[in-house]
């Protein structure tokens, strides 16, 4: 049980960059050791990606293990969204400039992924014999699907600083 | 499984969600105290598990399939564990807004629980 009375406050904007070396003659911050993408308001996106890998890929291996044939197309699609979500939460956590750059082309990616899987399972439903993550944009994870990546884009811009 | 004990993890799961809530929005990490009411609804998913598996031993199937049931069984056993050690390492509101999420995360769990298992 930590002493958690010891803590120190924080409105969450501090600590999060290393200070910027005006003698860099690089001037790059990607130099230098990483800083955090953890931290702050990061961490609730590192469990909340943590947490989505975990239901995308037990929701996939569950699927493709009791009968592939079924929905061959949306158990893959889950699979592939596990791996943008793992591959995200791997980054969030390592941080610095590359992670964060990886992070947000992944971030990207996954928000046309559900935008176009959502779209693909109004439009053709048939091709959907099975849900996944991101059918009808992840109404049945709440919309946190489509919501995550906008909240990530967000906050991985805001972290460069 | 046992409704009543599907109720009181999921009830208690909001409470604490409300709880830490309550801490963030006034700018407050995780205390002691909050710590406290982790175990507690931590110690009650635990005894889901074991009654889960109690049930599963004694022939019991749950309606959509066991590797499903399973999966959010112990899902639901590990959640706010993980969200508590995460808050650990972030003395800032927003560990305890990861504990909120934690706690309505664990609710979701175990409405699909009570679904999957069939009343």
């Amino acid at each position: 049980m930590p002493d958690s009375t010891t803590a120190a406050r924080s409105d969450g904007e501090r600590g999060r960059t290393e200070p910027t070396d005006p003698t860099d003659p690089t001037g790059r911050t990607g130099t230098k050791p990483g800083f955090s993408l953890g931290q702050g308001p990061g961490r609730l996106l590192v469990w909340l990606y943590g947490v989505f890998t975990v239901a995308a890929a037990s929701r996939s291996i569950v699927q493709m293990i009791m009968d592939f044939g079924r929905a061959p197309l949306a158990y893959v699609l889950s699979a592939v969204a596990a791996a943008v979500y793992a591959f995200i939460t791997y980054s969030l956590v390592r941080g610095g400039e590359g992670a964060r750059r990886a992070a947000l082309v992944c971030c990207a990616a996954e928000l046309a992924g559900v935008l176009v899987v959502g779209t693909w399972t109004l439009v053709a439903p048939s091709a959907f014999p099975d849900a996944t993550v991101w059918s009808d944009y992840g109404m049945g994870y709440l919309f946190i699907p489509v919501i995550l990546p906008v909240t990530a884009m967000i906050w991985l811009r805001r972290a460069k600083r | 499984m046992i409704t009543a004990l599907t109720v009181a993890v999921g009830g208690c799961a909001l409470a604490l969600a409300a709880w830490c809530g309550f801490a963030a929005y006034r700018d407050q990490p995780t205390k002691d105290w909050h710590f406290i009411g982790m175990a507690v609804v931590s110690l009650l998913a635990l005894v889901q598990l074991v009654v889960g598996v109690v049930r599963l031993a004694g022939g019991d199937r749950p309606d959509q399939g066991l590797p499903i049931f399973l999966a959010y069984l112990i899902g639901s056993a590990v959640c706010v564990p993980a969200a508590g050690f995460m808050s650990l390492s972030e003395r800032t509101r927003w560990g305890s807004v990861t504990v909120a999420a934690g706690g309505v995360i664990l609710a979701v769990l175990e409405v699909r629980l009570y679904d999957i298992w069939g009343g």
